[in-house]
């Protein structure tokens, strides 16, 4: 059934990393996992020697967000694998798959509070999709296959494999399973033929439907299957902060994204629809604002691979368990018979849809003192790369601002740490879309408050010609809590001034860790800067974009209050017709 | 885990009521903290959870017993079924299953109460299995009424010490939840 030979336990590692199609992986050597990296040396496989294993982890979930294959980075035992926590727990809320490595004390000693100990497994428990601890070398490739398979198929997520040191060093029959089987995981693929005529009847019979798509469609690479549905359903479409590129921003069925600081139409769509056709998506909290509130209404479809999101936040009316690709060619040619049948006219839905687009646009100010707008750089960015290009969000307003000011076309253009919300994922992730897409432009949006907290990553695309773009938005402090200490504690700005236009002096900083350094601080200077990094192809580049700091992310729901309660920008609630209210 | 007292009044308002699941799991290390973690972070309260051996090396049974109302019991089974290492679950009606656990309890007794005592262990066909001076230690196997019932009649002369396993339970009949008709 498989081929064999003997080999250390490192070797064997190595040669089921290759056979599960790893080409590049993103680690630090330490003592527990070295016996790997010994093989590792003389693998086909890229090993891109990071400066944190933070970066690692990001940098492994770029790679998987931009390419849709598993990510892969490598640390050693205790701190090396505590520094992936955060990475891997960052994965497993976007479902982004990821395999982890990680080396552990010898067998004898786990248990003990060896040097450079820690229980990972356990540790990484609730934040991955499972976890192994391997101590006889026997078992590594299974393992490895195991964990490859897990991390990639059915909903998505990452993977911890920790191996001891000394079945790194035993000999050992290689072992790759030809095939899988796993007693308590098999993901369904093919949603029920009964739940499919039920959704489709359901929007044949709907009169107010809205697609409120996921960060499903995207990795279930349904996004030509969803431009079909869309089309023949003609619904409105909302994207979620994790959808941003799985449906064309340009498309004229797109009311944008839905959510604490989504468009006035997206958000006010879901509210009054009859008809929510979920696919991919979770009813996260920032996207229903108080769950009570939220599309009381509507009827609910929801599509998911995972069956434990029916039901969790909302209950469904309908659920189409399976792969998102799969449920929606199947609803197609179901919901072609029922409009054979009856066709429902939702005209007057949609002129009131798109009513709200045309009178709540998204916009911005651009500050009266002279000094630039953040939305403007971001605008600026996307319009002169354009949608060929990736962007990869830090956490906080510059991320808002670019999932709103940028013109998504394409899936996997769009990359951002949307569940954990994890400030410092813009670099890393960058540069792991960057290593998956060589030929793409990729542009980190970053603030002045997450660029401080992965910048060292900078030095790892520097020596490894990985020329990423970051733009820092530039408003010396932690921008989005500072909005709400501006719009909930009366401005009282406690802990939030990072006086980053004085320290650091950011292009000195890139320039110091092989990086062209560029500022500007004008609004004229915008697209001349922004021409000028994009000329630069073979160093990363960072432009300090000195900007104002009290712009607001508009609109906004408030957390914990009711979407019908969005706030259009400050203490500007839309001024609704009277028959809409 | 704390076990809930059986004739605790139970709460009219919610239609919460207490549910047995029996869990096949693989014997491999760290499957039952992966589940008590997982009840833990998703807030879901254990009355009693019992682990042990199967007639399959391979695999052990968990029969876990939680409050909880219908829709979250779905959300129970459907995120305890997302654990790689569960194999199956299968919600055991009390009806159709038989289901067990085990009391030791430690009785104050005198030269008065001690025949009082003992007769009360007859009629639940309990067992002594240990005597002393002032005390008998009783052990009873029951469902959880028998065993809820026993202990309020012994109350009232003085309880020293108890001890309850979690409830363990199978389903009656031909087996519906052996392992090879899970595996299918």
């Amino acid at each position: 059934m498989s081929e064999s030979t003997k080999m250390t336990g490192a070797s064997a590692l190595v040669k089921a990393l290759e056979a599960s199609g790893v080409d590049v992986m993103f680690g630090i050597p330490g003592g527990a996992i070295l016996p790997a990296y010994d093989p590792i040396f003389d693998s086909k496989i890229r090993h891109i020697l990071v400066r944190h294993e933070q970066g690692a982890g990001h940098a492994a979930t770029g790679y998987a967000q931009a390419t849709g294959r598993t990510g892969v980075c490598i640390a050693t035992s205790g701190p090396g694998a505590t520094n992936l926590v955060t990475p891997l727990a960052d994965a497993q809320m976007d479902s982004v798959p990821v395999v982890a490595i990680t080396g552990q004390v010898a067998s004898g000693a786990i248990g003990t509070d060896a040097f450079q100990e820690a229980d990972i497994r356990g540790i990484t428990m609730p934040v991955t999709k499972h976890s192994f601890l391997v101590t006889d070398p026997a078992d590594i490739a299974r393992c490895v296959a195991e964990a490859f398979h897990i991390a990639n198929t059915g909903r998505p997520g990452a993977v911890l494999v920790d191996i001891a040191k000394d079945a790194l060093q035993m000999q050992t029959e290689f072992n790759y399973p030809k095939s899988i089987e796993l007693g308590g995981y098999h993901p369904k693929l093919d949603a029920a033929p009964a739940a499919i005529r039920d959704a489709a009847a359901l929007i044949a019979q709907s009169k107010a439907p809205v697609l409120y798509v996921g960060g499903g469609a995207i990795k279930a690479a349904a996004h030509k299957e969803l431009l079909k549905l869309a089309e023949l359903t003609g619904a409105p479409v909302v994207t979620t902060l994790m959808a941003r590129g799985a449906f064309p921003d340009s498309h004229p069925q797109h009311l944008g994204m839905p959510g604490m600081h989504g468009t006035v139409a997206a958000v006010t769509a879901l509210q009054k629809a009859d008809l929510l056709i979920t696919l991919g998506a979770r009813f996260d909290d920032r996207v229903t604002g108080k769950l009570s509130t939220f599309a009381t209404n509507a009827k609910i479809i929801h599509a998911d691979i995972d069956p434990a999101e029916i039901g969790k936040n909302r209950r469904a009316d309908v659920a189409l368990i399976g792969d998102l690709r799969l449920t929606i060619d199947a609803l197609i040619p179901a919901i072609k018979n029922e409009f054979k049948k009856n066709q429902p006219d939702i005209s007057a839905w949609l002129a009131q849809a798109y009513g709200w687009r045309t009178r709540f646009p998204l916009g911005y100010d651009h500050p009266k003192d002279g000094s630039v707008s953040p939305q403007y750089v971001i605008e600026r960015i996307g319009k002169l790369s354009g949608p060929d290009a990736i962007y990869v969000a830090g956490v906080g307003q510059h991320q808002m601002w670019a999932s709103q000011f940028i013109s998504y076309e394409k899936p996997r253009t769009w990359l951002n740490s949307g569940g954990l919300g994890t400030m410092g994922y813009a670099v890393p992730a960058a540069m792991g879309a960057k290593v998956g897409a060589p030929d793409t432009t990729v542009w980190a949006i970053d603030g002045d408050g997450c660029f401080q907290m992965t910048n060292q990553e900078l030095v790892t695309c520097a020596l490894n010609n990985i020329p990423i773009k970051v733009a820092v938005i530039n408003n010396e402090s932690l921008g989005m809590v500072r909005q709400w200490q501006t719009l909930f504690y009366n401005e009282r700005y406690s802990n939030t001034e990072l006086h980053s236009k004085r320290i650091p002096d950011f292009a000195k900083l890139a320039e110091a860790m092989g990086c062209v350094g560029l500022t500007c601080d004008s609004t004229d200077d915008v697209d001349k800067t922004i021409a000028q990094a994009m000329e630069i192809n073979d160093r990363p580049v960072v432009v300090d974009f000195s900007v104002h700091r009290d712009a607001m992310v508009w609109p906004m729901v408030a957390a914990g209050t009711s979407n019908d309660d969005i706030v259009n920008a400050r203490s500007l609630a839309p001024i609704w017709d009277s028959q809409e209210l | 885990m704390t076990q809930s007292h059986p004739d605790a009044p139970s709460s009219s308002v919610s239609f919460s009521k207490t549910r047995t699941l029996s869990v096949l799991v693989e014997n491999s290390p760290g499957v039952l903290a992966r589940v008590s973690s997982l009840f833990s972070r998703r807030g879901y309260n254990i009355d009693s959870l019992a682990v042990g051996p199967t007639e399959n090396p391979n695999f052990s049974r968990m029969t876990i017993v939680i409050n909880v109302e219908d829709h979250a019991l779905e959300q129970v089974i459907a995120q305890l079924d997302k654990l790689i290492n569960v194999i199956s679950i299968t919600e055991l009606d009390p009806v159709v299953s038989v289901q067990r656990e085990l009391l030791l309890v430690k009785v104050s007794t005198d030269e008065k109460t001690r025949s009082q005592v003992l007769e009360t262990v007859q009629l639940f066909r309990a067992k002594v299995v240990d005597v002393a001076q002032d005390a008998v230690t009783i052990e009873a196997t029951g469902n959880t009424e028998k065993i809820s019932a026993l202990l309020r009649v012994l109350e009232p002369y003085g309880i020293l010490e108890l001890i309850q396993s979690g409830l363990v339970a199978m389903s009656r009949g031909l087996k519906p939840g052996s392992i090879s008709e899970d595996k299918k």
